[in-house]
């Protein structure tokens, strides 16, 4: 089946019936493994056991970002391609995304104030962070201002684009500004610095939360659709002659 | 359902809903003290000194973003005549929908005060002074806006000429609930905590009366 | 480095993740119920959804011309 025959509502609804009750069955799995390799995990030879608290904390990150780049993608599917499905996506994946970067903020505070004993500091990256937060309120705040969803579909994926910038700033901000935040030690040029005995579990639940990311946006994506078929619905019944 | 019941029910609908104020006030409260460390510097320990009062600053200014609405939207659907030419009296409807508003705008950003106060770096103690100045404050911030909302409430572009008449009168209460929220201790009793609640009581009184005047002043 | 004190760090942020999570989760679940429930009702009052595009369109158009 062709990723087009998606673009036909109904047949997206048929799709996410069948996809997301074993997708979730396959997130829980490898939540349980993740969690038990996390667990099982070598305490840092500096930090002790707070280590445990990156399995959370990066991923979170990861899907702060990845949230707001779907976004930007299924912008460009609304106003370039008009493509019907993007504008579901975009606005399905804002409150997921919100919340992993909210996740991200108060993990990385819990982190920080054993490590650098103050819950938070306005360093580059904590503060592009917050950015990102702040940016993924207002474009949740667009969408339930606006009434009509194609407008609003269309105001927000101007936001979205205008607010990806946020993205490479968050990324490099350890690099271009002197940091309190530690620097780049997962993806970078020369191979990571953590070693594996921890990497390696932090990849396993990068890979559950991600599973999670997307088994939550399906459903929320089914929704919304729903959602806009009981608008219609609605204005179809407010103006029927009787 | 008693008639004031059901306008402050109603006007607690209307504002959680789309276009509403009510969260969207804390999103504002927050945005504003991010932007106090761009413009100040990160300095933590400034921050902390400065902290108190830049959140009640930033719960001023997003107390006054729902106060615009507050009249203007019922005057827009002709529910302002409704209330007026109806059995309650207007300065108690005036009040519920002072206490709605309170409710749905100032209540939140006493709820979220503490957590962004974290990000200025503020302790415990200072927290806990803060959250009741607020506490108290607050209702004192939406009932004097209220008079500014019945004043401007027969102009279209009225926030702003809002925002112009109701600052100076919140003047007071800003100075004595910064001084309270900035005393020793974690319980902000003191001489400024007293008079900023004789501010809250007297505003609870002279908001509805004066807003009550000055509506049948427009609408007339 | 006193693991035992950092405990409550570490535990607090396991809280935290599952408290987000289970309300992703449940913001999920309880919305596709409400709009299946939505559904149902609409259906029930013989609110279908029309098999010709074109009558739907032309509904649609008024009503939004109305709202």
């Amino acid at each position: 089946m062709a990723i087009a025959d998606l673009a036909n509502p109904t047949r997206f609804l048929k799709f996410a019936n069948r996809t997301i009750p074993w997708l979730s069955g396959l997130t829980v799995i490898v939540f349980a493994y993740g969690i038990d390799q996390a667990m099982l995990a070598p305490d840092d030879y500096q930090q002790g056991a707070t280590v445990k608290i990156m399995f959370l904390h990066v991923p979170s990150a990861w899907l702060g970002m990845l949230g707001w780049g779907l976004m930007s993608v299924a912008a460009l599917g609304t106003l370039v391609w008009r493509h019907p499905l993007a504008d579901v996506a975009a606005k399905a994946a804002a409150p997921i995304g919100a919340a992993f970067t909210l996740l991200c903020l108060v993990t990385g505070s819990l982190w920080g104030r054993p490590e650098w004993g103050t819950y938070w500091v306005w360093d580059a990256r904590l503060t592009s962070e917050l950015v990102l937060l702040l940016l993924y309120l207002g474009v949740i705040a667009l969408w339930r201002t606006v009434e009509d969803p194609s407008r609003a579909a269309r105001a927000a994926a101007i936001l979205s684009l205008v607010g990806a910038i946020d993205l490479p700033i968050i990324k490099f901000s350890v690099d271009w500004w002197n940091t309190l935040h530690q620097g780049s030690s997962v993806f970078r040029v020369g191979g990571s610095t953590i070693d594996s005995s921890i990497l390696i579990p932090l990849f396993i639940m990068a890979a559950a939360f991600t599973l999670l990311f997307f088994t939550l946006h399906l459903a929320a994506m089914r929704n919304e659709i729903l959602r806009r078929r009981v608008r219609t619905l609605r204005l179809m019944q407010a103006t029927a002659v009787s | 359902m008693t008639p004031l019941a059901a306008i402050l029910v109603r006007d607690m609908r209307i504002a959680v809903r789309v276009g509403g104020g009510a969260l969207i006030g804390v999103l504002f409260f927050l945005v504003v003290v991010t932007l106090i460390p761009f413009a100040v510097g990160p300095n933590l320990p400034l921050l902390k000194q400065i902290g108190p009062a830049i959140l009640w600053l930033a719960a001023l200014l997003a107390s006054l973003l729902a106060l615009d609405r507050l009249f203007a939207a019922d005057h827009e659907d002709g529910s302002l005549d409704l209330i007026l030419t109806g059995r309650a009296p207007l300065e108690l409807v005036v009040a519920t929908k002072g206490l709605a508003h309170w409710l749905t705008t100032g209540l939140p950003l006493v709820i979220a005060a503490p957590l962004i106060g974290l990000l200025l770096n503020l302790d415990a103690p200072a927290e806990i002074t803060l959250v009741l100045t607020l506490l108290v404050g607050t209702p004192a911030l939406t009932f004097i806006g209220l008079i500014g909302a019945a004043i401007a409430v027969t102009l279209r572009r009225g926030g702003l000429l809002l925002a112009v008449i109701v600052l100076p009168l919140t003047v007071p209460v800003l100075i004595f609930g910064v001084a309270a929220a900035n005393t020793v201790g974690p319980l902000p009793f003191g001489t400024p905590f007293t008079i900023l609640c004789a501010l809250t009581l007297a505003s609870l009184v002279v908001g509805p009366f004066a807003a009550a005047a000055a509506l049948r002043q427009e609408m007339e | 480095m006193n693991a035992v004190n950092h405990m409550g760090f570490i535990v607090a942020s396991y809280a935290t993740a599952i408290a987000v999570v289970g309300a992703l989760v449940a913001w999920v679940t309880l919305d596709y119920r409400a709009q299946r429930v939505r559904l149902a009702d609409l259906e029930m009052r013989g609110v279908t959804r029309r098999s010709t595009p074109a009558q739907s369109e032309r509904t649609i158009e008024q009503a939004k011309e109305k709202a």
